[in-house]
């Protein structure tokens, strides 16, 4: 222990591209795997929940309109400046997970590993998801994947890889998200907002809140401008029967929470981007 | 004058029974606990036969069918064999097509020329792919042995009876699941008469069993716990309800919801060809069609000349009896959806907007509405905001393409919508920008069994036709 | 529509090439799927009884009975004029048709023929079917058979101009032909087959009408494809514009490959349901056939008698 007192870092909301505090003023103490007091994080409330929404709308005619090119590129620079924070996560991980400083690296490099992957499918997934449709007739018929909207992701406990696993397929199609991070260990989920904001990620498009789960998300499950909710990180399968039938409310689509924990370390395959993306039918007659 | 003399079409080739079971087992059996109720001709009054409304014993007993005929029959055949099933299901559809069309036009009381040349061909279609596709799932793009779900839950809509049950049966078989079908209340007996044709097709006992009722057969129907896979296509409303009564389970999910298409009509548009899809896009089916384009955008600089153009030809338009081989619009389907589209449009000219309709003679007898045009509506007003389901356009107008794309995504509902121009550019330009699911390009209302077909938020999710429709009947 | 006040005079339009291909360019364009399918679904309308035999009679009073063959001979050409006074000799309820139509030098026998008899003479003319001639030539043709005594001159346009793009030396050449008619109708023929897209045929059957033309007609007979149930349908779709915005009624004419009388009733239900009554006459409609007639006749004889006709008990003329 160096005899220098260290500056602490205030956590707070991540909105819109910047980091506000919790405009209800609050916060609530988050503790290491060991118990140890790591910092007070905010406890956002519903009108942080109503912001954030706005700002993921507001992001999303820019984001979605994006060439998929410069997406990819951007989720690429978000692993870039990941991994030269590396340590910081390594850091933060060991508090929140308990973990040894050799697992915490390895889950640090499979979440930078992870937004390398997700950021090749950006001009990818198109050509494997949609299609040209040899319709009985005169037309030229063609389907493309379109990303859903505004997504509403409560993270799971991991709490960055199982986060970045969550979030980057979300966006990678084009979507914006309001995430409501872990709970318990809600302080990587932070400082990843830090490498987003550094990242060429326009403002909007990632979303962090960090809160009570059980507080929060009822406000994104029934928000009629959210289009779809990922319920991936909620735990109580009681919230989650009650998450799902508010968000059957604007019809919503919904990821529902897996049985077990995922294994945030395996191959995640298409299914989380393509359970945020619409398949839109395109016909033009083809004549002279 | 030249008046066209009737050119009925011969009902003689149905054979109508007095009264149906349910089809259960590969069997017509007795209801346990269902209740019987009367289907009617909407053209005419008459009563057609009596039906069952499936009681909760009987949705179990055709569910717990349905299970046993997944387990031990159509999940262990090779998917040859089931494509060769669902051939074989194509080829006695085409052969019956004259008969299946009557019957679906006497009972559901859309034109002889619709169920003829629209949803009889598409039925077989539907099939026809689907069939092909049952051996060659591993290359479907869902990995190498993708699995099907179980029993599939299937409750579809009274406006395309025949071709909703083969938009729901045809993907649901190819991949493996078996069905309970639910035809809805006012139109049960083509589904019945596809029972007859499981029967010809020596389809295994329990791997296809209709139980007709209305809403509560449903729900017991889509609420059974034995059920995997609900599909549903209907109401925004009544999808609602059925997402939230699936909340925390594990059963999959798929809506086919309402509409408020626009049908956008710019001033460089193929005039003659745009008034054709305007009306094909509203006056089809009675406009009892949930992509139906019954917001009409025209830019403004040519609103007048369209709307004149629109008059015209409307006033070309046949309505009466409809076996009637030359009737363009047919009747309502029920006295239900009659006082709805009649409350909806009286609030049209309540709210102001002006109501016209062609001179039209109504049959006394039947449930029938003549195509009505509403102009000088606005965004805030009702008729363009609710789904009408009937035969009525509302017109607005607007000046620039970013006013239109506006407009017309200004909707919770996002299921189609059209785009008339001569310019290539803009048509892509559009149709990037509008939130719904089939857009369809200087034509409407087309529809194949290879396109995808299905909603942009709540018009609903997941998508029939095509690969993409595959995904819903598999464990994926 | 009614002629609006907004709208351009089409006064104008045929000052320069320029102003000409502005508006032709202008005009709203067809779409060839919808066109098509537009008129797929009108002909599945099923004509049946009484309106079956009004429909076949109103065919025969719109045939323009033709022969246009190098081999056409004065005996050939009277023969075809009997057959158009009597169409059907056993039965005096048959109509006459509208119109004989013959090369220039058989019209004095037409006329002869014909003398007394309401049906009317046509000739084609302008170097028909090509219409490859000096302008020249192609007047002094049109007057040679206006003066031998047609009523009617099928004309060509010159699809060479019309394809270069040279909208006002066709319009020219239709005033020309207009005016060297005297009192003869003209018909225009497009010969749609080479003009190859709808949207020409669109544009070639306003240039016609805008050059005083009496009739647009599709085709010479000579080029395949000659008249189509889509192309009638662009033609009739014309005409009935063009009356919104001029008053003026330009009948159309179809041609070539018409044989089937159920083909006949069906440009009838276009007819019909494109432009209404006011078409539903020899004045605004005709059909340029040969042997369309004995099937049209053999139809109507179904409708009176019941039982089905056969070709023998039908004159070959």
């Amino acid at each position: 222990m160096s005899d220098r007192l260290s500056v602490r870092k205030t956590y707070k909301l991540f909105v819109g591209g910047a980091f506000p505090r919790s405009e209800s003023g609050r916060s609530y103490e988050v503790r290491s795997a060991d118990g140890r007091f790591l910092a007070n994080a905010a406890l956002a409330s519903r009108k942080d929940a109503r912001d954030a929404v706005v700002a993921a709308r507001k992001a999303f005619p820019g984001w979605s309109g994006a060439t998929a090119y410069n997406r990819g590129q951007v989720l690429y620079r978000v692993a870039e400046v990941l991994e030269g924070r590396r340590a910081q996560f390594v850091a933060e991980l060991v508090d929140a997970e308990g973990l040894t400083p050799r697992e915490a690296e390895r889950v640090v490099d499979a979440a930078v590993d992870r937004w390398v992957w997700y950021a090749g499918w950006s001009d990818k997934l198109h050509q494997v998801r949609g299609s040209s449709n040899p319709v009985a007739g005169p037309y030229f018929d063609f389907s493309v994947p379109e990303p859903t909207g505004v997504v509403a992701v409560v993270a799971p406990a991991s709490p960055l890889l199982g986060l970045v696993s969550v979030v980057a397929p979300v966006i990678v199609t084009g979507n914006t998200c309001v995430v409501v991070a872990s709970e318990r260990a809600p302080l990587p989920a932070i400082t990843l907002a830090e490498v987003l904001a550094t990242s060429d990620v326009p403002g909007g498009v990632v979303n962090v809140l960090t809160g009570r789960v059980a507080e929060i998300a009822p406000w994104l499950a029934s928000h009629m401008d959210v289009n779809a909710i990922d319920l991936t990180g909620v735990g109580d399968p009681e919230l989650a029967t009650e998450l799902e039938a508010a968000a059957a409310e604007n019809l919503k689509r919904v990821v529902r929470p897996p049985e077990d924990e995922p294994d945030w370390a395996a191959d995640p395959g298409l299914d989380r981007m393509t359970a945020f993306l619409e398949i839109k039918t395109v016909w033009h007659p083809v004549g002279t | 004058m030249f008046e066209y003399a009737p050119a009925p079409e011969s009902r003689s080739i149905v054979d109508i029974a007095p009264s149906y079971g349910l089809f259960i087992d590969g069997e017509m059996v007795d209801p346990i606990d269902g209740h019987p109720f009367k289907t009617v001709n909407p053209a005419t009054e008459e009563v057609l036969s009596e039906v069952v409304a499936a009681g909760p014993a009987d949705v179990d007993r055709a569910v717990a069918a349905a299970r046993r005929a997944y387990e031990e029959v159509w999940s262990r055949l090779p998917g040859r064999e089931r494509g060769k099933y669902l051939f074989r299901i194509a080829r006695l559809v085409q052969e019956r097509s004259r008969e299946l069309a009557v019957l679906e036009t006497i009972d559901n009381g859309k034109p002889i020329r619709e169920s003829r040349d629209v949803d009889l061909p598409l039925v077989a279609a539907h099939f026809f792919y689907h069939a092909g596709w049952a051996d060659k799932l591993a290359y479907a793009g869902f990995g190498p042995d993708p699995r099907p779900l179980g029993v599939a839950g299937q409750v579809i809509p009274w406006n395309f009876p025949l071709l909703m049950l083969a938009w729901k049966v045809a993907p649901a078989l190819a991949t493996g699941n078996t069905v309970v079908l639910k035809p809805a209340e006012t139109t049960p007996l083509t589904a019945l008469a596809f029972a007859d044709i499981c029967r010809q097709a020596e389809l295994p006992p329990g791997v296809v069993n209709i139980v007709t009722g209305a809403g509560d057969t449903g729900r017991a129907l889509v609420e059974h716990p034995g059920v995997d896979k609900v599909a549903f296509t209907g109401s925004t409303e009544v999808g609602r309800q059925i997402a939230r009564s699936l909340a925390g389970s594990r059963k999959k999910l798929t809506l086919e919801l309402g509409g408020k298409a626009a049908n956008v009509v710019f001033d460089d548009a193929p005039l003659d060809q745009a008034v054709e899809g305007i009306v094909n896009g509203i006056f089809f089916n009675q406009g009892h069609v949930c992509c139906a384009g019954s917001r009409l955008l025209v830019q403004e600089s040519i609103a007048e000349e369209l709307l004149e153009r629109l008059k015209r030809r409307l006033r070309t338009l046949r309505l009466g009896d409809p076996l009637d081989k030359n009737t363009d619009i047919g009747a309502i389907n029920s006295q239900a959806q009659l006082d709805k589209i009649r409350t909806l449009s009286e609030i049209g000219e309540q709210e102001g907007a002006e109501r016209w309709s062609p001179p039209c003679e109504l049959p006394e007898r039947g449930y029938w509405f003549p195509p009505t045009v509403f102009t000088g509506v606005s965004q805030a007003h009702r008729i363009a905001r609710e789904e009408i389901f009937g035969p009525v356009l509302s017109v607005l107008t607007f000046r620039t393409p970013a006013e239109a794309v506006e407009k017309a995504n200004n909707t919770p509902y996002g299921l189609s919508a059209g785009v008339w121009t001569e310019k290539g550019s803009r048509i892509l330009w559009m149709a990037q920008r509008l939130r719904a699911g089939v857009v369809w390009a200087n034509t409407f209302n087309r529809f194949d069994p290879t396109s995808p077909f299905g909603g942009y938020k709540e018009s609903g999710f997941g998508r029939e036709g095509g690969r993409h429709g595959l995904e819903a009947y598999l464990d994926v | 529509m009614t002629t609006t006040t907004s709208a351009p005079s089409l006064a104008d339009v045929t000052a320069s090439d320029a102003a000409l291909r502005r508006f032709l360019h202008g005009l709203p364009g067809v779409d060839q799927v919808g066109a098509e399918a537009r008129a797929a679904t009108l002909a599945t309308r099923s004509i049946k009884t009484t309106a079956k035999r009004f429909a076949l009679d109103l065919a025969i009073r719109m045939v323009d009975l033709t022969t246009l063959e190098g081999q056409d001979t004065p005996g050939k050409v009277r023969a075809l004029c009997a057959k158009a006074q009597r169409p059907d000799p056993t039965d005096p309820s048959c109509p006459p048709v509208a119109a004989v139509c013959v090369y220039g030098d058989l019209v004095p026998v037409a006329v002869e023929a014909l003398r007394g008899s309401g049906i009317r003479v046509a000739a084609v003319a302008t170097a028909f079917p090509s219409g490859r001639a000096p302008l020249e030539v192609k007047l002094a043709d049109v007057r040679a058979a206006v003066e031998a005594g047609a009523e009617e001159i099928d004309m060509v346009i010159d699809r060479g101009a019309f394809l270069a793009g040279r909208y006002l030396a066709v319009h020219d050449e239709i005033v020309a032909v207009k005016e060297a008619c005297g009192d003869a109708h003209l018909k225009v023929i497009l010969e749609t087959g080479e003009l190859a897209t709808y949207d020409n045929v669109k544009r070639a059957s306003w240039l016609a009408m805008l050059a005083g033309a009496d009739f647009v007609k599709t085709s010479t007979g000579k080029v395949s494809p000659a008249a189509t149930l889509p192309v009638a349908l662009v033609m009739l779709e014309a005409a009935r514009d063009f009356r919104d915005r001029t008053g003026r009624r330009v009948g159309v004419k179809v041609a070539g490959g018409i044989r089937a009388a159920k083909d006949a009733i069906r440009y009838l239900v276009i007819v019909n349901e494109t432009c209404g009554d006011d078409w539903l006459t020899p004045d605004a409609f005709r059909f340029g056939a040969s042997s369309l007639l004995n099937d049209l006749l053999m139809q109507r004889e179904k409708t009176v008698t019941g039982r089905y006709a056969g070709p023998d008990h039908f004159t070959l003329d």
